[in-house]
């Protein structure tokens, strides 16, 4: 499997801060300027935005969520505080940061435990933010419970430079795709999977296309004698 | 025939000495006679990427003994169009029209669950009108038709009986017409939109939906009495393409496949949106756990669905005049449409007022329409019960115009990985069987 370096970003690891040291969760974005364009006279493009996922919730979540956090904390044992950085509640969802090398032991017991019984994992999708230092590669897995009709997020935060998470195929089997999936788009590496080849790109292709920092590609249309540009290359309203 | 020197397409094989079978056209038999002549038993097969049977353009790796399959790969991503990605540089808005064409024998699918996480992530869930909540659930239900029509049809076709595939198609082209008449699109119709749908339907949607009701119903009948009870039809199925439960929740199948092997979840009834715990209709189960079981099962859930459909012409005729669309105008697509006797087009009075009635509208709607509306940073997962299982997304918003991130958890995706269980140790020639019973599509699984 060919790795692209010059693909796969260059944030610096060094001047991240370790989870936990910090208030902010996740570090969506820094935006700025007001449309993308550099060198704007009106000195809107001076403008420095971050923009921040909701931050950890206090107890009482509420719902049923208490419960499940409780339980999960008490088969946990002493690792409870290690394995879950942060809990957020927002939207009526419930999300559990897990540190990557407790992520099987959650896994394990969310799927078997009988007041959890998360029996199935809905697959896992990446994100990729590359203003979060230290924590730019993200997967998110959405657990889903029939048992108890409920279904929660497990997220795990890994940094471009050591992209590696615990494979949960073993415990998920229906994860082999999804695992591959991300892989393939967002160069995660899940250790132990069985066969992490890439699914939907060509094998031998280069670079992982979902990263924010791999361009959308596009050419620069003519039209009515106007040249409008490649989508990635118009004016942004963010 | 026998080739021995490696050929372009040909796979990596550990022996260099293993013949390899190349067939153009011709008879599988001539093949098979000269393999057993030499002795071989072991043959890989390659099926697809472009085979009629696969059901897009799905690439089937098989290694066979004799006729037994002893090893079954699935190759995917020859129609990965990186609609997800594309969906990053769109508003808002502009995602439905991506989005519609993943999985495009269900369109309203995707449309509907990525327009619940945009509405999540607003938190407008609870404002969306009651109106436009009936008319999403009566273009779902005509999708589920369509869809489950589609996978019997074909179904039907791979194994011979074209009659049934276009007895199928003849219905579903009647759903179809209910379709275009509300949104003016058969397929890929960006119908359903952030904060309700495009446009209300036209006054004689509710007359040609009582029309084409029994027209499908009928169809359903003859595709049951064509089915059901043909021997050939039920040695084809019968007992082939077994799935039991342990297996479906270790591969985390959901739909028809989860259904037949006994299993009664439906995010409709589990987790209802858009007012599904209002509508009467049940969700049909086997235990049989194989293919004959889940044609039974589409073709019940088919009923159902015809049900829902009665419900929202019924709901639709008590709602006259009420909105479809959000009341917020920050939201709310300014652009109207009209369906005219050539198609869609634009409203001519909604122009008449932005062109020469006020200049505050025409500059509102040129912002939204091109500019979109923000959306607060979160992230959120929705799920509906598509078709063909559950159909998710995870939406993470930035707080502005466009998503960070859109990705489908699409079930076709999802179920696939279970060709492998369903035909090893079976016969070659049920692969189709198995491959139509999972019933995906590989734009939806490709994306």
């Amino acid at each position: 499997m060919s790795e692209s370096q010059d693909l796969t970003g260059t944030g610096d690891a060094q001047g991240g801060l370790q989870p936990g040291e910090r208030e902010t969760i996740t570090l969506i974005n820094v935006r700025e300027g007001m449309f993308g364009a550099q060198g704007d006279t009106s000195g809107y493009d001076l403008l420095v935005e971050p923009v921040e996922m909701p931050g950890a919730t206090e107890r009482p979540y509420g719902e049923w969520f208490d419960g499940v956090v409780d339980v999960l904390e008490e088969l946990l044992g002493a690792d409870a505080d290690a394995a879950i950085e942060h809990v957020v509640v927002d939207r009526g969802e419930l999300t559990l940061y897990v540190a990557r090398e407790h992520l099987p032991a959650v896994a394990q017991h969310l799927r078997d435990d009988q007041d959890l019984r998360f029996e199935m994992c809905l697959g896992v999708s990446g994100v990729h933010y590359p203003a979060d230092q230290g924590r730019e590669l993200h997967a998110v897995y959405p657990m889903q419970s029939l048992t108890h009709n409920r279904r929660l997020r497990v997220e795990v935060a890994v940094s471009e430079q050591d992209p590696h998470i615990p494979s949960l195929t073993g415990i998920y089997p229906m994860n082999n795709w999804h695992e591959r999936e991300t892989w393939d788009f967002f160069g995660i590496v899940f250790d132990g999977h069985p066969s992490l080849a890439r699914i939907e790109m060509p094998d031998d292709w280069v670079g992982h296309p979902q990263r924010k920092d791999y361009p959308l590609g596009g050419i620069p249309v003519e039209y009515k004698g106007a040249e409008i540009p490649s989508p990635d290359n118009r004016r942004q309203y963010r | 025939m026998t080739q021995t020197a490696p050929h372009a397409t040909g796979a990596f094989v550990e022996d260099p000495d293993a013949p390899e079978y190349s067939a153009y056209g011709g008879d599988w038999s001539d093949i098979a006679d000269e393999a057993a002549r030499l002795a071989q038993q072991r043959i890989v097969v390659n099926m697809g990427p472009q085979h009629p049977s696969t059901h897009g353009v799905l690439r089937v790796m098989l290694e066979l003994e004799g006729e037994v399959v002893t090893e079954t790969r699935a190759g995917i991503g020859y129609l990965h169009t990186g609609i997800e990605k594309n969906m990053e540089y769109r508003t808002w808005t502009q995602g439905v029209t991506f989005c519609t064409r993943m999985d495009y024998v269900a369109s309203m699918s995707q449309e509907a669950v990525y327009c619940m996480g945009i509405e999540k992530l607003l938190g407008i869930t609870d404002d969306v009108p009651e109106r436009a909540n009936i008319l999403r659930v009566l273009m779902l239900e005509l999708t589920r038709i369509g869809s489950h029509l589609v996978a019997i049809g074909t179904g039907g076709n791979e194994m011979g009986a074209t009659t049934v595939m276009t007895t199928a198609f003849i219905a579903r082209e009647d759903t179809f017409r209910v379709i275009e008449n509300i949104s003016g699109l058969r397929t890929n119709n960006a119908y359903i939109r952030p904060g309700g749908v495009a446009q209300d339907a036209p006054e004689d949607a509710v007359a040609l939906i009582r029309k084409v009701i029994p027209q499908i119903k009928q169809k359903l009948d003859e595709l049951a009495d064509l089915q059901l009870e043909n021997p050939i039809f039920k040695g084809r199925l019968k007992g082939v393409a077994n799935l039991d439960l342990a297996g479906c929740m270790a591969l985390g199948i959901t739909g028809p496949i989860l259904r037949s092997a006994g299993l009664p979840y439906d995010v409709r009834k589990a987790d209802p949106y858009f007012g599904y715990e209002t509508y009467d209709f049940q969700v049909p189960t086997s235990t049989d756990a194989d293919a004959y079981s889940r044609v039974v099962l589409r073709l019940e859930e088919c009923y159902e669905s015809l049900k829902i459909v009665a419900q929202c012409a019924d709901r639709l005729e008590q709602t006259e005049g009420q909105p479809v669309m959000v009341a917020d105008k920050k939201i709310a697509w300014p652009a109207q449409l009209s369906v005219g006797s050539d198609g869609q087009g634009n409203s001519l009075d909604h122009i008449r007022h932005i062109m020469g009635e006020s200049m505050e509208s025409l500059i509102h709607h040129f912002k939204l329409v091109t500019e979109g509306f923000k959306v607060p940073a979160g992230q959120v997962y929705s799920a509906i019960e598509g078709p063909k299982g559950l159909l998710g997304v995870h939406l993470v918003s930035d707080g502005g115009t466009k998503p960070w991130r859109a990705h489908f958890r699409d079930p076709g995706f999802n179920n696939l990985q279970a060709l492998g269980i369903l035909t090893e140790g079976g016969q070659v020639a049920d692969v189709v069987v198995a491959i139509a019973t999972i019933d995906m599509v590989l734009g939806g699984v490709d994306r």
